[in-house]
């Protein structure tokens, strides 16, 4: 006969996943219900890999490329707007809709609303004019330092672009060096150079 | 949205801190209290740890810190389930058997021991938590701890006798 501690013991065989998930599930809903939820993230399929989309209550914050380290992005995240972060797929997919329909071809602007809170000062300035330039147009490092304040301040404006949080959606990799070279792009040249050809943008 | 805070502490995004240990969460709950309460008490648990998440100070032991919510939401279910006073023939206690079946009698005697040696058992048993890490839970010594569950022990086995 089995001892009382060995009895006892069975308990942690017993099955609890598929009830622990439903709990879960139903305190998400309590949780959105009460405010208390500042970011939802995904993770959608792409031409160019995994990426990763998270959204404030405010709009889109960050879409991180395929080839970053998604716990890190998440934990930066969680650090610089809050870790009260939740995944949910249901939630951004009318952001992943309209990342669908622009890698087939059809979609020239995107219609989702951005949080621009991971970017201050003049980067902020380079993004949003770099969020102005159209579909199948390009434009360089210079002009976009110029259009933010500062002809001048040509490299700060790549780096502005190289810190873009939210790539794709405010589209940097329409951005080229001034003297006509591709310039870098945070998921490589060549996703960068498939983009541009893509939109049929003037090589 | 909350205050920025210090660079020091690192917290995972609370979507892995839920998937870490909401099975442990339930698996104490299930064994520490009513069937009909694990639920209420297993969303208190959450959505009182996600109230206070941003302001943790210190985020190297969650699960402790987890578990030590869940404790008090299951204390305070079972008081307000005393001054409601229902008579306890009315319980539904039927979900209670799927968690754990075959050994349902038992975990009824264990839900009827004092509350420290109760939660200490659970702990022990059913979730499978060092005695150093129940002491924590429980605010005592890791030796208290131990002597809780030996405790506790023993008078599982004179309610069986």
């Amino acid at each position: 006969m089995a001892s009382l501690e060995e009895t006892l013991s069975r308990a942690r065989r017993a099955s609890v996943g598929e009830a622990a998930a439903q709990g879960a599930a139903r305190f998400v809903k309590a949780a959105e219900k009460e405010n208390l939820v500042d970011v939802v993230f995904a993770r959608v399929d792409s031409p160019f890999g995994e990426l990763l989309i998270a959204s404030t209550p405010k709009g889109v914050v960050q879409l991180s490329l395929a080839g970053y380290d998604q716990n890190e992005t998440l934990e930066g995240l969680a650090s610089k707007v809050s870790p009260r972060m939740f995944e949910s797929a249901k939630r951004l997919d009318p952001v992943r809709k309209q990342l669908d329909e622009y890698f087939a071809g059809k979609r020239l602007s995107f219609d989702v609303p951005l949080d621009w809170q991971l970017s201050h000062g003049f980067a902020l300035r380079v993004l949003k004019a770099t969020a102005r330039i159209p579909y199948g147009k390009v434009s360089t490092y210079r002009e976009m330092a110029e259009k933010a304040g500062n002809v001048r301040a040509t490299r700060a404006a790549g780096n502005a672009l190289g810190g873009n949080a939210i790539p794709i959606i405010v589209p940097c990799h329409r951005v080229l060096r001034t003297g006509g070279g591709f310039g870098g792009y945070g998921g490589g040249v060549a996703m960068k150079e498939a983009l541009l050809r893509m939109e049929g943008a003037v090589l | 949205m909350p205050r920025a805070r210090s660079k020091s502490v690192r917290l995972p995004p609370f979507q892995a801190f839920l998937d870490d240990h909401r099975e442990e969460v339930y698996r104490f709950l299930a064994g520490f209290t009513v069937a009909h309460e694990v639920d209420d008490a297993f969303q208190e648990t959450f959505l009182s740890a996600l109230r206070a998440y941003p302001e943790l100070r210190n985020g190297t032991n969650l699960r402790s810190w987890v578990m030590t919510i869940a404790y008090r939401k299951a204390m305070d279910s079972h008081r307000s389930r005393s001054r409601r006073a229902v008579p306890t023939d009315d319980l539904p206690e039927q979900p209670s058997r799927a968690w754990n079946a075959e050994d349902h009698a038992l975990w009824d005697l264990v839900r009827a021991l004092p509350d420290k040696q109760r939660a200490a058992v659970v702990q022990r048993y059913a979730v499978g938590l060092p005695y150093k890490e129940i002491g924590a839970i429980l605010e005592c010594s890791e030796e208290a701890a131990r002597q809780n569950v030996r405790e506790g022990l023993k008078k599982l086995k004179g309610m069986m006798t």
